[in-house]
């Protein structure tokens, strides 16, 4: 087959020439750029989840009591809660244009492994939504009249914990991408497993509230993420397989 | 035994042994709980601080136990379908689905009612009482995203992959949520410690677990036997079968 053993004979070429047009970190920043690009073009998909958070945390004292007291005893809770679910909102879009407009096939087909293409789309869902909710929440946090010295260890937290919360429910979000009505299902298949994240990072404020180091709590939310870093991809990749092909 | 296990892969195979085997699940199922709940429930000494009400648990720890190893052997029987493409494993595990969510509710109302007498109250946010409702939750999240696909086989293989990311967040959610909080009394069983309690008490609980797991074997067998008849029923051995039935 000279057709089959040109295309092998012009890969080997290519690899050795330390394959200029492929590589796998090449592959990598390629799907980070076009994401990027795509999300930014539409910022209000961005936004939203931003609105969300501050909306659901205006509620609350709205609905409980605006003593800054009993705010202030809730409030790493509130927060943390609420950036849940703001990123739990952003999720059904992850993979949904592109699984419109076919991209997503494409991605499914080129010779980089998939679990590290996946890997720079959960990347861009976590630059974009769980960073600037982390550095928003503080802003909320003063609304809540959240203790002093807390801040910056809420950010971090938040920060850290909601890259895993992008990893695994992109997991969710590739499962459901198939099916016409995902949303609610996408939240009934991902909030429990959010519940070690939340566990430790609304524990991390609060060990910081009561002054006794958040520094146990933030390392094993890195744990966390690396344990969702290590695994996660791979599910994730299987789950656009099945999703694609079903 | 490969062979062995390559036949029982082979839903026809299965049918055949199933239906020899299935009867004695049966009958150890019935003799074990009849006796245990007449031992457990009539003879064995009341506990000096519960009193009476203590006997719940031979119907609770049972349960729990059975609730969390039909999880794993879910995923287990998720990951053979992956893995070798053995359908029959998806059938056991599509069946295993709604048994395992009915005895997490049973642990979970179970020990509500328990907590009456020894709590004072029905329900505790205690650790394990809601690592057992995060346990329900995922079990309704497998069950609901295998009946959202409009094809079975994608159905199976997304309840596959969930029910294996499932497995490894369990431990996960378990440990996290012990951190955070307890006031269940420590495990009154295992099997690699000597029990905590008198023999008396013990011997009823351990005839109670065996029979319940021979109870969900048997019901496995039986569930898994006429989804195979429904799923193959267009193939000439079901239909040899109906005509000899009929």
């Amino acid at each position: 087959m000279p057709h089959e053993a040109r295309g092998l004979q012009a890969r080997q070429d290519a690899s050795r020439t330390g394959e200029p047009g492929g590589g796998l970190a090449v592959a990598f920043w390629a799907t980070l750029k076009r994401d990027l690009v795509l999300l930014l073009r539409r910022r209000s998909e961005v936004l939203n989840p931003l609105v969300f958070f501050a909306l659901v945390i205006t509620l609350f004292p709205i609905g409980i009591s605006p003593d800054p007291e009993l705010l202030a005893t809730i409030a790493p809770g509130l927060l943390w809660v609420a950036a849940l679910l703001a990123a739990l909102l952003s999720l059904d879009s992850l993979f949904r244009g592109d699984y419109d407009d076919g991209s997503l096939e494409q991605l499914l087909l080129t010779p980089q492994p998939l679990p590290l293409l996946v890997l720079a789309k959960v990347a861009v869902h976590w630059l974009l939504t769980g960073l600037p909710l982390a550095l928003m929440a503080p802003v909320l946090g003063i609304l809540l009249s959240l203790p002093v010295g807390s801040y910056g260890v809420l950010a971090l937290s938040l920060a850290l914990g909601s890259a895993s919360l992008s990893l695994v429910g992109a997991i969710g979000a590739a499962l459901t991408v198939g099916l016409s009505r995902g949303g609610v299902l996408l939240s009934l298949l991902v909030l429990p497993l959010y519940i070690p994240v939340l566990i430790f990072g609304a524990g991390a404020v609060q060990a910081a509230i009561l002054g006794d180091g958040a520094s146990a709590h933030l390392a094993i939310l890195g744990a966390l993420l690396a344990l969702a870093l290590m695994l996660a991809p791979w599910a994730i990749a299987a789950a656009l397989r099945i999703s694609i092909n079903g | 035994m490969w062979s062995f296990i390559h036949k029982l892969g082979s839903p026809r195979w299965f049918y055949a042994i199933s239906a020899r085997l299935m009867p004695w699940f049966w009958v150890a199922a019935a003799l074990l709980i009849a006796v245990g709940s007449v031992w457990g429930l009539a003879f064995a000494p009341a506990d000096y601080q519960q009193g009476n009400s203590f006997r719940i648990i031979y119907v609770h720890v049972p349960a729990a136990f059975l609730a969390q190893s039909v999880f794993v052997g879910m995923a287990v029987a998720g990951l053979v379908f992956m893995v070798w493409k053995i359908k029959v494993a998806d059938m056991a595990a599509a069946m295993m689905a709604p048994l395992g969510a009915a005895m997490t509710f049973i642990a979970l109302f179970s020990g509500a009612v328990w907590g009456v007498p020894t709590w004072g109250t029905w329900w505790m946010w205690d650790a394990r009482l809601t690592s057992m409702l995060i346990l329900l939750f995922l079990y309704l999240g497998v069950i609901a995203l295998r009946g959202a696909f409009a094809s079975r086989d994608s159905g199976s293989r997304a309840a596959s992959v969930l029910a294996m990311v499932g497995v490894i967040n369990i431990p996960i959610i378990k440990y996290s949520v012990d951190w955070w909080y307890t006031l269940h009394q420590p495990a009154s069983f295992s099997v690699t410690s000597r029990p905590t309690m008198p023999l008396e008490m013990w011997a009823p609980l351990l005839i109670m677990v065996l029979g319940f797991y021979c109870f969900f074997i048997a019901v496995t067998l039986m569930r898994t036997r006429s989804e195979i008849l429904r799923r193959e029923s267009n193939k000439r051995w079901v239909r040899d079968l109906a005509v000899e039935g009929r």
